[in-house]
Order: C-alpha cells, then sequence, then structure tokens
C-alpha cells in the first residue's frame, strides 16, 4: 500500500505486526484523540523498608528475573560516554538470555561493542530514535532477523503509552541518587542535565533499575524519576566517561561554512515576521543550527526583543541567553553540557521536562505546539522539502529522528539549514533516500547557495522577497547542484525491509531496505 | 592621462583560497566576496604545486563563481613553476592573472610579453584577462608607479605585507608601522594609474575588532579592498567598504542636484552648503555603484 507521500509501505511485518500508512501530518490528531487504547502502568508492590540496593549491576539484573524475549530500555542522556547499556547487554548474554528487543531512546557509536550480540541472537529487535556507528551500518546490512522500528522523541512516549513498546525492565543512569532510587541527572561527578527520556521508562516499565556512581543522602534532590517507580538501585564506579557525557561549554562552530548559513538562516528568520517579542525558540546543538543562535542572540538585543522560552535540546549558549534576560524560561528535555546541569539547579526558570511534555502529540498540548521558530538540520532534503535525516549516502543508519518531526510539526516557522551538496554528495535532490520528517512541516530551507521557501508558504515568500531577499526555487537549486556533483548512482538495495521510519502519530512514513553488500 | 576604469566587480574583499584544496576551491563564490583568488603560489607545498595547477585549471573550466571575480595567482616567473603555470592558466582566461613579487618594470615587460605570446598562440585579444601586480618588496615599492603604468591591462596593485615585512626585515609587529610608507606609495601609485589597489592580508583571524580597525584605516589612506584569508572576515570587511545609510543619501542628493542643475546648463552648485562640482558628483556616483543604486531609479 501506498502512504500520502506515495512511498510503499508493507501491510504487516513479521516482529512488527500490521502497519499504518502515514497520510499526513496531523491526519489522526484532527480528532482530537488517539484511536490506539493506551495500556496501564504497571502495578507494583514493595513491603514497608525494603531495601532496594544491591552490591552490583548484575545481581540487580537477576533480580528482576529476565526472560528470553523481554524488553529492555535505557536512556542516552549519557550521550557519548555511556557504558552502562554495554555492560548491561553483557550481563544479560552472560544469563543466556535471547531475542531481546532493545528499546534505548536512542543509540550512538558508544554502543558499538554491542554489535556481536545483534549477531547471535542476544538482540534481534532494536526500537530507537537514532542508530550510528557499526550498529547502524550492520542494521541496514539486514543483522537483526525483525526490523528495527525507528520513532521520534514524541512518538516513543505514544508507543510506550500504547503498549507497541512494552518495556520488561528499564536500566536508569543517574548521576545522583537516593537508596530508594529518588534520582536525577544534575549534579554529580557525571552530571548529564536533564532526563527527560527517562520519565516514561520510570513510570511504564515493570521494572526499573537506578545505576548512579553518587549515592546521595535521602532525599535526592531534585528529583528527575521518583521512588515510587524504582525497584532497585545499584552503585557503581561509573555510569560513564564524563568528559564524553557532557563537554564544558558548547562553542559556536567557527567553520566558515556553517557561519554562512548560519548567517542567512538569521537573516531569513529576522525578516520572517516570527521574531517578535514573546515568541520561542528551539536550535540544534551544534554545527549551522546552533550558530544561527550567535546571530539571533544579537538581533534580539539590537531590537530588545524578549523571547517567550528556548525548547530542546539545551546548550550553554542557551543557558546565556536565559542569564541575559533575552528569554524567560528554558524547557530542557536534554542537557548537552556541564553549565546546563548547573542552570538546572539553580535556575527555577530552567525547568526539566519529560519527552511527554515536550513532544508526544497525544496529549493536551506537548510543548512542540507551541513552538515558534524551530532551526534544525538535514542529511538530505527534496524538491518536496521531505528531510532525511536517519540514512547517509552509502543506505547506512548514521542519524537520529529525534525531535525533528515532532518540531517540525508543530512550530510556526520551521528552518532546515545545510550545505547544499557536502564533498561531492548532493544534500538538495529529486529524492531523499528516506523521509523522515515530511516536506509539509518544512518552511524554509537555507543553504550556501540559496534560499528555497515551500510553495505552501507564499506569504513568508512575500515576506522575504519584500525585504530584499532573493528566494530560488528549490528545483533549480537541485539542478544547479546536480551540475557540480553530477547525477550520484543511485544506493543498491534488496527488497527486504529491515527498518520502518515511524511517523510520531505512529503512521509509517518510510522503509528502509537492506543495503545490497 | 589614464581613462577611468569601467568596473565590472566591486572589489571590496577578495578570498585568497589555496589551489590544492578541491573543497575550499569549489565553495569560494558562496561567502560573500566580491573575488575569489586562486591561489598557485605561497598558499601551496612545493610539492604540490603542479596538482594545485591541475586542479585550478579544472575548477576554471567546470565551476560557475557566481558573480565573483576570478583571479588566479601563478608562480612568479623565475620560479621553476612560473612559466608552466602561465601557459596553463593564461589560455583559461579567468578574470585576472596575478603576478606576485614584481620588481622592476623589466620584469613586468617580460612577463606581459609571454603572456600574450601564449595568447596569441591560442588566438585570444590581448584585453580581455587583466594582470594584477604585487609589491612585496622594497624594490617594488621603489618602482611600483613605473610597474603600474606599463599597461592599460594592468588595473589593480596589490600589497603582500608579510613578505615585504620580512624583505625589510622589519621586528613582528602587528600595528602595520613599518609597512605604512609602503602602503601609502603603492596606493599613491594606484591613484595615478586610476586603478584599484588591494592591502594584505590581515593574519590574526580571531581579531574581528582589529581587522575591523586595521579596514577602516586603509580606506582613510584609499586602498579599495583587502585581501581575505578566512571568510569570516568578508562580512566586516565588506560592511567597511560599503557605503552608510548617510553617505548613499548624501550622494543620492548630489547626484539629483547634478542631473537638475545640468539640464539648466550650471556645471557648480551648492549642495547643503558645500561647492558641488565634476569631482566631488564622479565620487557620488561611486558611492551610488558600491551601494548597489542605479542611478536611473533616482
Amino acid at each position: 500500500m501506498k502512504n500520502i507521500l506515495q512511498i510503499n509501505i508493507p501491510e504487516e511485518l513479521d516482529g512488527i505486526g500490521k502497519l499504518e500508512p502515514f497520510q499526513g501530518a496531523f491526519a489522526k490528531l484532527k480528532k482530537g484523540w488517539m484511536e490506539e487504547k493506551t495500556v496501564p502502568p504497571p502495578n507494583k508492590a514493595k513491603l514497608p523498608h525494603s531495601n532496594k540496593m544491591c552490591a552490583t549491576l548484575k545481581e540487580a539484573i537477576v533480580k528482576t528475573k529476565p526472560y528470553d524475549g523481554m524488553t529492555i530500555s535505557f536512556h542516552h542522556h549519557l550521550r557519548g560516554g555511556d557504558n552502562l547499556l554495554v555492560e548491561s547487554i553483557k550481563i544479560l548474554a552472560e544469563l543466556g538470555i535471547k531475542d531481546i528487543t532493545l528499546a534505548s531512546s536512542s543509540l550512538t557509536s558508544a554502543h558499538d561493542p554491542i554489535l556481536p550480540y545483534l549477531k547471535d541472537g542476544t538482540i534481534t529487535q532494536v526500537y530507537s530514535s537514532g542508530i550510528r556507528g557499526e550498529l547502524g551500518k550492520a542494521i541496514a546490512e539486514g543483522v537483526l532477523p525483525k526490523p528495527c522500528v525507528i520513532h521520534s522523541h514524541g512518538g516513543r512516549v505514544r508507543s510506550v503509552h500504547t503498549g507497541r513498546i512494552k518495556i520488561d525492565l528499564a536500566i536508569l543512569a543517574a548521576s545522583a541518587s537516593d537508596i530508594e532510587g529518588n534520582a536525577t541527572g544534575s549534579h554529580g561527578p557525571s552530571a548529564f542535565g536533564s532526563m527527560g527520556y527517562a520519565a516514561i521508562d520510570s513510570w511504564y516499565s515493570k521494572q526499573v533499575i537506578v545505576v548512579t556512581d553518587n549515592i546521595v543522602d535521602y532525599p535526592c534532590v531534585p528529583q528527575s524519576v521518583t521512588q515510587n517507580y524504582i525497584d532497585f538501585v545499584v552503585n557503581v564506579d561509573s555510569i560513564g566517561d564524563p568528559s564524553k557525557i557532557a563537554g564544558g561549554t558548547t562553542r559556536i562552530t567557527k567553520a566558515p561554512m556553517d557561519l554562512q548559513i548560519a548567517r542567512l538562516a538569521a537573516k531569513v528568520i529576522e525578516h520572517s515576521g516570527e521574531l517578535k517579542e514573546g515568541f520561542s525558540f528551539q536550535v540544534g546543538a551544534g554545527g549551522a543550527s546552533l550558530a544561527v543562535a550567535k546571530y539571533i542572540r544579537k538581533i534580539m538585543k539590537q531590537r530588545t526583543i524578549k523571547g517567550s522560552f528556548i525548547l530542546g535540546g539545551v546548550t550553554s549558549y542557551g543557558v546565556d541567553m536565559l542569564n541575559e534576560g533575552l528569554f524567560r524560561s528554558i524547557f530542557d528535555v536534554q542537557s548537552f553540557d556541564a553549565a546546563v546541569s548547573s542552570s538546572l539547579m539553580d535556575n527555577p526558570y530552567h525547568i526539566e521536562i519529560p519527552a511527554g511534555l515536550y513532544a508526544n502529540p497525544f496529549n493536551c498540548g506537548c510543548m512542540t505546539n507551541k513552538l515558534d521558530i524551530v532551526v534544525l538540520g538535514a542529511l538530505e532534503i527534496d524538491t518536496d522539502f521531505n528531510v532525511n535525516v536517519i540514512t547517509g549516502s552509502e543506505g547506512y543508519v548514521r542519524g537520529a529522528s529525534g525531535g525533528h518531526s515532532d518540531t517540525a510539526s508543530g512550530a510556526n516557522l520551521t528552518v532546515v539549514v545545510c550545505p547544499s551538496f557536502r564533498g561531492r554528495i548532493p544534500i538538495v535532490k529529486d529524492k531523499v533516500h528516506t523521509i523522515v520528517t515530511p516536506g509539509e512541516s518544512i518552511d524554509v530551507l537555507v543553504t550556501e547557495r540559496g534560499i528555497c521557501v515551500n510553495p505552501n508558504r507564499p506569504d513568508l515568500k512575500n515576506n522575504l522577497e519584500e525585504r530584499g531577499i532573493q528566494v530560488k526555487d528549490i528545483t533549480d537549486l537541485a539542478r544547479e547542484v546536480e551540475s557540480i556533483t553530477g547525477k550520484a548512482k543511485s544506493i543498491e538495495v534488496t527488497d527486504r525491509v529491515v527498518g520502518v521510519v515511524e511517523y510520531r502519530d505512529g503512521s509509517i512514513i518510510d522503509v528502509i531496505h537492506q543495503v545490497k553488500m | 592621462m589614464m581613462e577611468v576604469k569601467q568596473q565590472t566587480f566591486k572589489r571590496r574583499t577578495m578570498l585568497y583560497i589555496p589551489g590544492n584544496n578541491p573543497a575550499m576551491l569549489q565553495q569560494g563564490s558562496v561567502y560573500g566576496a566580491d573575488g575569489v583568488l586562486l591561489d598557485l603560489e605561497d598558499a601551496v607545498a612545493l610539492n604540490q604545486k603542479d596538482s594545485a595547477r591541475i586542479l585550478v585549471s579544472h575548477m576554471l573550466r567546470y565551476i560557475s563563481y557566481e558573480g565573483c571575480e576570478v583571479t588566479v595567482r601563478v608562480n612568479h616567473i623565475d620560479t621553476p613553476f612560473g612559466l608552466d603555470d602561465l601557459k596553463q592558466i593564461v589560455p583559461l582566461q579567468p578574470d585576472a592573472i596575478r603576478l606576485p613579487k614584481v620588481e622592476t618594470l623589466d620584469e613586468i615587460s617580460r612577463i606581459i610579453r609571454l603572456i600574450e605570446e601564449i595568447e596569441d598562440e591560442h588566438q585570444m585579444p590581448h584585453d580581455q584577462m587583466k594582470v594584477h601586480v604585487m609589491i612585496e618588496t622594497a624594490l617594488g615599492v621603489q618602482n611600483v608607479y613605473d610597474i603600474a603604468r606599463y599597461s592599460p591591462r594592468i588595473d589593480a596593485i596589490s600589497i603582500g605585507g608579510q613578505d615585504l615585512a620580512a624583505d625589510m626585515q622589519l621586528v613582528k609587529a602587528n600595528d602595520g608601522v613599518g609597512i605604512d610608507y609602503a602602503r601609502k606609495q603603492i596606493v599613491m601609485a594606484a591613484k595615478a594609474c586610476k586603478i584599484d589597489v588591494f592591502d594584505t592580508v590581515y593574519v590574526d583571524v580571531e581579531n574581528e575588532e582589529g581587522l575591523r580597525d586595521e579596514a577602516e584605516y586603509i580606506k582613510k589612506l584609499g586602498f579599495t579592498g583587502k585581501a581575505i584569508i578566512n571568510p569570516r572576515q568578508i562580512e566586516i570587511v565588506n560592511e567597511v567598504f560599503t557605503p552608510t545609510e548617510i553617505e548613499i543619501r548624501k550622494a543620492a542628493k548630489i547626484v539629483k542636484a547634478f542631473e537638475r542643475n545640468k539640464a539648466e546648463g550650471i556645471g557648480v552648485f551648492a549642495v547643503d552648503g558645500k561647492m558641488v562640482d565634476a569631482p566631488v558628483v564622479k565620487r557620488a556616483l561611486r558611492v551610488l555603484e558600491m551601494a548597489d543604486i542605479d542611478v536611473e531609479t533616482l
């Protein structure tokens, strides 16, 4: 069957079940409720004064009685410094557990060491927002017997609420925890800031282990996860590599291309009509996307504009803007550097939010519904403005859906920033390899070679042209890029579907085919 | 008296790009510089000279530099690479060719003759591709006027501050004091020949304030543009060399008054209490040209 973007979607897939084709960003939301039923969170019980402390992670895992076919989850707030996920999988494999569904909120190249467990049947399915490194390559080559599911941050929460993801065991790293499992990421030697992605896991998982390298006196404050959801607590030597978990402060890129694109994007934003008193703002964590904040900050000061909130994905740059009084508040689902953690601790207007409040569409209004301006990156973008942020130029999985489709659907102005080509590979092209965010959600593309406005935004095009900003037709830009790079060969794939890309409402927007080896 | 050159390109900024770096070469035109300099000379290591020459030749053939003036800096004719550079680049007729370390009239006449011989071999005219000379030694500074006026196809002089400072054996200093006389001498020669003049690179890429100060200073000296070694420098220098709103309004007022008075046969008149004659009008027209304002629309 075809979805609304004319992508062929199988009616069902082994290991996933029946699939629903994507019918538009708001097709399911318009009803005002979700057709799929939600599942109740687990009903747990503990006797008074029970001891939750376990001497080792293995002891805690054994106590949860792991079994073949279980679903296990982690959060990815430890980023490149995480070793908890790898340790946990090793322990489960040693215990002989097989056919595990891994439902980490995301996967990075720090998780490459679990590749052997994808090959030997320990892990047979993956749900994730992003997959990178060796895992992404292997999954695209078909290492798993069941297709992986790529979902957005908001979509993951929806999946857990509906039981699409049924978490048996959540192992949650915390930089500080008390003996009952009240835990946080905002302080401690391995502080990483918000635990926004872990909240849903703590509420819905049958069993939850908190792992920390910093047991604090009861009660731990603040509390990102609370004791009434936590089964076991483990104190380890280290939850990860602090230098890779959170760097010092995030610096704005010095790469000339990124700065050039950022400068142009800031001009577009300035003249779009959306940059006004009380606007809300979200940018990426680096590259051209974060650099846009540098130019917007300058404009805000020149025009004495005060914004309402920063959302995301928060870096110390955002914290600086909050401290300068340029914004009233920050809503933080993920913190990217050490300076952010201390702001979270100290500033009541720096507010930690769970992923469901951030971006789950099926509630009374997630934060992305209130967003004015978002600046996003892209691996590829096509002439219908559909964006790929998941597969690379060889067809391997090497990115993340993340909050891309969530924020793009809600924002009044969605700006995609990227070079028009990288090296000799086109980024602006006729058709992307995998669609994650539909073109209807993208308002404007800013590249070094041209600014392209979605035809569904004639008002924006007028605003920009009236202010002397030249707007280019995206098809012309794609042709221009092709004249420089030449036409790239199509990626060779087989008919086998090794992954599905779930839109935030649970429908399938695209599939990932096995890369021919 | 030499005629005023007709400008087709603005020349506020010229971005230097190493000729052996394909990524930088193919993106050269996107940063907003008025011109790009594809460099075969000092930015390229000795063992890369041939590959740079080949790469730049391909770039000239296949990449459109979209509204940027394209200049190629060849190696000096007395190096093992200079003649091959000319033989390969001249037939491709970039907008301009830049000759480094020119010191004497004899030298410039020799090189231009060579260029014209190559053009003759390819049945190309002699007045298409422009020539820029770089003055980078004390001797060059002394001879700059004779060099600059040698041929009408020489339409810009550039000062190579780093090499000049080395030639003068100056103790390294960032304040430009040592090369200040040279700057002024070169500007004067350029003005006498009514051609453009580029200032040298500003090496401290992190120091944006320092760059702005230097650009403001050299603008006052009469330089028409500056060499750029990092795209981050372009916006600042373009801004310094772009007329301000006040300057534009004043120029528009002068030009409009000129047209009015011209119609009545009056050649000298006053605007805001100040005398306006032909040279003032010419300067005003130049300001409007730099601001991309079409006089017809006034």
